[in-house]
């Protein structure tokens, strides 16, 4: 099959969330039948390189497939945390969406 | 028992909408059910602003919208028997119920039963230099900081004994934010403190609502991908929860927003680290069996939860005094704007370490890169994409005094004049920096003290 390059915003919709340093970011695609695509190209380390500028040292995915949702954690992401940052996003809420902007390749319908 | 229990919420932070109260209050009467109201107001750093207020004015400290939020519902709640809760007491409980009993003599309840929960404030009895830091924050040299606050989070227990001793206001300090929810629901069911699965779906219902209308389309829409109704008028979340620990996530009818599978499972992992242990102080919360159906508008079904013992040590979050942040913000735009912004950037931040005021220092190009940046500026600086029309250069550092704080925000004001062509619309802030920490302290060095009484005994 025929394969198309799209942002993940096309496709899933994510938030962020953050504790101390440490962030969060859920991530779902809109329709279950991505879910294993994603499973498959949104991995930790793809994800940890997104933030590498940011100093982040470690990415965790945990998986939640009755729900069709991933949960990446994110440790030292957030450059202080909300007490700590000079970033105006000291939370990091803006952050789910550097994720959407991570390219996929789906299954092209056409 | 086999009837639903409704929980209403109505605030997800210190400064959320202050008019949701009234359509969630309607919505759990018209319901006729047995139901609780709650009201989360407190992030980890409003206790320390509350704690410095109530240093300046020992009758402070506590919310400041508290009777701007309570006026409109109060009288309504009382009559139908709908208990409120809320950390709305923050760093002064006890002067929070007075608020409250005083709002509630003026609107004729004099015999309105407000229960204040008191205790989470640890900060002059329990030493936390000997404690364990919590794991995200081990290894930070503190010797130089002051503290302001120490708060623990409390369980739901002590709210529970506040509403079986009749209070119809229960006002707390420093909880954690699920337990505002569970306390209604081991008050009304029964639930023993170790019923763990009943706590973990009391658990899941509190951190859904916690937020307000994160779960009914806050922080949620995105035009043409994810549109709500009525963006300016969200419905503020309502659970039913069922005495089997399941649940239906929905919101008033006349109200905006929506609920639904996406906007219930973002909020399902907000803040969520491992989805098998979410800690609260009551119980350990496990939402990787969670399954969800949509039964019809606005009505998500959840189910699944699964409960473990809640751990043996409290968290006590403390807030320190610690440094100055100084800001700075001027504008250029039109031809040429990104090599004058990047310009500008470079010069103050030049200028800040030639004078030696700053510890730390931080150049944002608001239009072109800034909350996803870094320190350094890795992608503004990298950045190769079309020329912007109109950006904005953020300067920020972090210093150890007021005046130099202000003196290195004002080398952006000195820009009107010294900038590159163009530079105009220069504004500067300087602001005390608060640092958290947290600890993990053993329950009995917590002892929590509940007082009930009528509002005409408040004083």
């Amino acid at each position: 099959m025929e394969l198309k390059e799209v942002p993940l915003h096309a496709v899933a919709h994510a938030r962020a969330g953050d504790k101390g340093n440490r962030g969060n970011i859920s991530l779902m695609p809109y329709d279950p039948a991505l879910y294993p695509v994603l499973a498959e190209q949104v991995t930790e380390a793809r994800v940890l390189a997104l933030f590498a500028h940011r100093g982040a040292t470690r990415c965790v995915r945990y998986d939640l497939p009755l729900i069709h949702a991933f949960n990446f954690v994110i440790d030292d992401v957030l450059e202080g945390g909300v007490n700590g940052s000079l970033n105006l996003d000291g939370h990091g809420k803006s952050l789910s969406f550097r994720l959407l902007s991570l390219t996929v390749r789906i299954p092209d319908a056409g | 028992m086999s009837e639903l229990f409704l929980v209403g919420n109505a605030s997800g932070f210190s400064g959320d909408r202050i008019d949701a109260a009234p359509p969630v209050v309607r919505a759990l009467v018209r319901s006729g059910k047995p139901a609780a109201l709650f009201f989360e107001c407190l992030a980890e750093r409003t206790i320390a602003l509350a704690q410095i207020e109530k240093r300046r004015d020992p009758e402070a400290g506590y919310e400041p919208m508290l009777e701007r939020l309570l006026e409109p519902i109060l009288a309504d709640c009382a009559r139908a028997g709908i208990p409120i809760l809320g950390n709305f007491g923050a760093a002064n409980p006890v002067a929070a119920a007075r608020c409250v009993a005083r709002l509630a003599r003026r609107l004729g309840i004099e015999d309105l039963r407000i229960g204040v929960v008191t205790g989470d404030d640890v900060s002059g009895s329990v030493d936390l230099g000997n404690l364990a830091a919590h794991e995200t924050d081990a290894g930070f040299d503190m010797s130089s900081w002051t503290m302001i606050s120490a708060n623990a989070y409390i369980g739901a227990a002590p709210l529970a004994e506040a509403l079986s001793r009749g209070a119809q206001v229960v006002v707390a300090g420093r909880t954690s934010d699920p337990s505002l929810a569970i306390a209604p629901l081991m008050h009304h069911y029964g639930w023993a403190e170790d019923d763990w699965q009943a706590l973990a779906a009391g658990a899941a219902c509190g951190h859904l609502l916690e937020c307000g209308s994160q779960v009914t389309g806050g922080v949620f829409w995105d035009p043409g991908f994810k549109d709500i109704p009525d963006p300016a008028n969200i419905g503020f979340p309502i659970a039913e929860v069922s005495p089997d620990g399941s649940m239906v996530i929905t919101k008033p009818w006349d109200t905006g927003g929506l609920v639904d599978l996406r906007s219930v499972k973002e909020q399902l992992l907000y803040e969520l680290h491992d989805p098998a242990a979410y800690l609260t102080p009551d119980v350990v919360m496990d939402i990787t069996g969670v399954t969800m159906e949509q039964l019809g508008r606005d009505r998500v079904a959840l189910r699944g939860v699964r409960g473990h013992p809640r751990p043996d040590r409290l968290k006590v979050t403390a807030c320190y005094e610690g440094s100055w942040l100084g800001e700075g913000e001027v504008s250029v735009a039109g031809p040429n704007t990104l090599a004058r912004a990047r310009a500008t950037a470079d010069v103050l931040l030049q200028r800040v370490q030639q004078r030696g005021l700053a510890r730390r220092a931080r150049a944002d190009l608001i239009g072109v890169s800034a909350v996803h940046d870094s320190d350094d500026g890795a992608l503004w600086r990298s950045y190769d994409g079309p020329e912007p029309p109109d950006i904005r250069i953020r300067l920020a550092v972090e210093t150890s005094t007021r005046d130099d704080a202000d003196q290195a925000a004002r080398e952006v004001l000195a820009m009107l004049c010294c900038g590159t062509a163009g530079t105009s619309g220069a504004r500067w802030r300087v602001t005390p920096r608060l640092l958290t920490r947290s600890f993990l302290v053993p329950r009995e060095m917590v002892p929590i003290e509940v007082r009930v009484l009528e509002a005409r005994a408040w004083n």
